[in-house]
């Protein structure tokens, strides 16, 4: 089975890429799967399931999302092998901008869009910086040139990848986007494979529930501010 | 290839500009003492514990650096100038030959025409892409009648395909002059000043009404947005082909604007069903069932009917400007 991370910002878009990424698979009779992830709630695995594509749901709740993700991703994989999937696509929103949930070996997508502003490629972490394919979305509403300054942002702070526009709503883009990921290598299992960066740390008295204010509450990786 | 982590940094900030870029984008500032430094000297002395709260580390970073560096000095030279895209037919959806070669060559206007979900998209997202039989239609494209270098479909740098349609919007807040110029400084050339005064005289003939340079995108109306949207594609973007999505007729020049794109040597494609426009186009791909159906050569007897048309439209725009002005139709 193939496997590939999609990450990005809330709202960028990466739901729509991904159902039409996956309208393109259909038609080659590929089957293809989703494991969403998400903080508080999610309603696209509905998106999903009206489309007939098998999805799985994983809300983080009170955890550091990608903490939670990279403790169940192993056994998504094992999830989608079992349905006889050829290939399961990882949904996770950054929800902050240091998130890193691309993994050594396995494809990794980041989807930002055009609207987020032309400074928003440097502010974002290792989800866009060590991405393999970047996605660019929403570019049908913006003007030609703040399309071409986004995309040279993008390559500035990530020369290696590839850069593709897609749109979510037409699906302009996306069956090259699928022949592009058609070329991820088929894997058995994610056991003994690394992160390709750290993921953010905590581990804080606020992490064990504190909710008082001050320096007498404060234990552990705290850190402070310089004046 | 040049080792970049060892040339001195002050010697790579002289010849290449863009490095600045790069510290920007991963906010490393340089002390005056450390120019005389290799990046390889500077990037060792950064905290590894500070590198890795920001999401990098050192390794990390002298490995974008070098791949940045070579991904922006690679570039430019090593892919060919376009002279003429060939399209060459594949199959329409029911799976019929379109048996057509089509060559298209810098400065034409071909006019796109079918209804909506004919394949007008399908076929200029084959063109982006370049397909080499590789795509739903099994089209192949070609450029200066060669198949193209396979570098060309991902290298942003070279996008086949600049866009403007209708509902396309400014979405930064800047003025005029700041939009065109940050636009003029992500190209890296060198003339910026030049290039964005010539948009802004340009753009300014195209549009009805004036705007200044310190006047803010946001607040152009529709005409005077679209005017510099086609002033500085034309000018500055490096897409060889230009895909105009219909050109409204209000506020702009819609003349003007085809021949500043026709003098700056873009391929114009345009998706229209407007009887000026038409005319003013050199050919008319017929799009039907996802297929090229059929190639209308615009004749010297078609383009007869021009000059009424033409008379038509100034009429509608007096008489639109009367409403404008407040006045009473009087005919």
């Amino acid at each position: 089975m193939k496997f590939i991370t999609i990450s990005g910002p809330p709202s960028s878009g990466k739901t729509s890429v991904i159902l039409k990424v996956i309208e393109s698979y259909k038609l080659q009779n590929q089957r293809c799967g989703v494991v969403k992830f998400d903080c508080l709630l999610t309603e696209d695995d509905k998106l999903y399931e009206t489309k007939g594509i098998p999805v799985k749901k994983g809300l983080s709740g009170g955890l550091c999302p990608d903490h939670y993700f990279v403790s169940n991703v192993e056994a998504c994989v094992e999830w989608g092998i079992e349905l006889g999937l050829d290939l399961l696509i990882s949904e996770s929103a950054g929800l902050c901008n240091r998130c890193s949930p691309h993994i050594r070996g396995v494809t990794a997508v980041c989807v930002i869009d055009n609207l987020s502003g032309v400074n928003t490629p440097k502010k974002i972490g290792p989800m866009l910086k060590f991405a393999d394919i970047v996605v660019i979305t929403k570019g049908d509403i913006v003007s030609q040139a703040e399309r071409e300054v986004f995309a040279s942002r993008v390559k500035v702070v990530n020369p290696r990848a590839v850069i593709m526009h897609v749109n979510g709503i037409t699906g302009q883009g996306a069956f090259e986007l699928a022949t592009v990921l058609n070329d991820t290598e088929d894997i058995d299992t994610l056991k003994g494979k690394q992160l390709r960066f750290s993921m953010p740390a905590a581990l804080c008295s606020y992490c064990l529930g504190e909710t008082r204010i001050g320096d007498a509450y404060q234990m552990g990786n705290v850190k402070k501010m310089d004046f | 290839m040049k080792d970049f982590l060892s040339l001195s940094i002050a010697n790579l900030l002289n010849e290449y500009i863009f490095v600045y870029d790069f510290l920007d984008s991963y906010d490393l500032k340089l002390k005056d003492d450390e120019l005389s430094k290799s990046f390889r000297e500077f990037f060792d002395s950064l905290d590894e514990d500070k590198l890795e709260e920001k999401g990098l580390s050192i390794d990390l970073l002298k490995e974008q650096f070098v791949n940045f560096m070579n991904a922006m000095t690679a570039d430019a030279d090593t892919i060919e100038e376009l002279e003429s895209i060939t399209i060459v037919g594949g199959v329409n959806k029911y799976g019929e030959p379109e048996n057509v070669e089509l060559t298209i060559r810098k400065g034409e206007v071909i006019c796109i025409v079918g209804p909506t979900g004919s394949g007008k998209s399908r076929l200029l997202a084959d063109i982006e892409w370049l397909a080499q039989k590789d795509t739903p239609t099994r089209r192949q494209i070609l450029i200066n009648g060669k198949v193209p270098d396979k570098k060309r479909r991902f290298s942003i740098d070279h996008k086949m395909v600049a866009q403007l349609s209708q509902n396309m919007n400014f979405v930064m807040d800047l003025t005029v002059e700041e939009f065109v110029r940050m636009h003029a400084e992500s190209r890296l050339i060198e003339n910026a000043d030049e290039k964005v005064s010539a948009i802004i005289d340009e753009a300014n003939k195209l549009a009805g009404e004036q705007f200044q340079a310190n006047t803010p995108v946001t607040s152009l109306s529709g005409g005077q947005s679209r005017a510099l949207m086609i002033a500085d594609t034309a000018i500055l973007s490096r897409s060889p082909i230009i895909l105009i999505d219909e050109i409204e007729n209000a506020g702009i020049d819609r003349k003007k604007a085809l021949e500043l794109l026709v003098k700056e040597e873009k391929i114009v494609l345009m998706a229209t069903h407007d009887p000026i426009l038409a005319l003013m186009g050199d050919r008319r791909l017929v799009i039907k069932n996802g297929g090229i159906s059929k190639i209308i050569e615009v004749s010297e007897e078609e383009r007869q009917h021009l000059p009424y048309l033409q008379a038509l439209d100034e009429k509608l725009v007096s008489l639109r400007n009367q409403i404008r002005n407040g006045e009473i139709l009087n005919e």
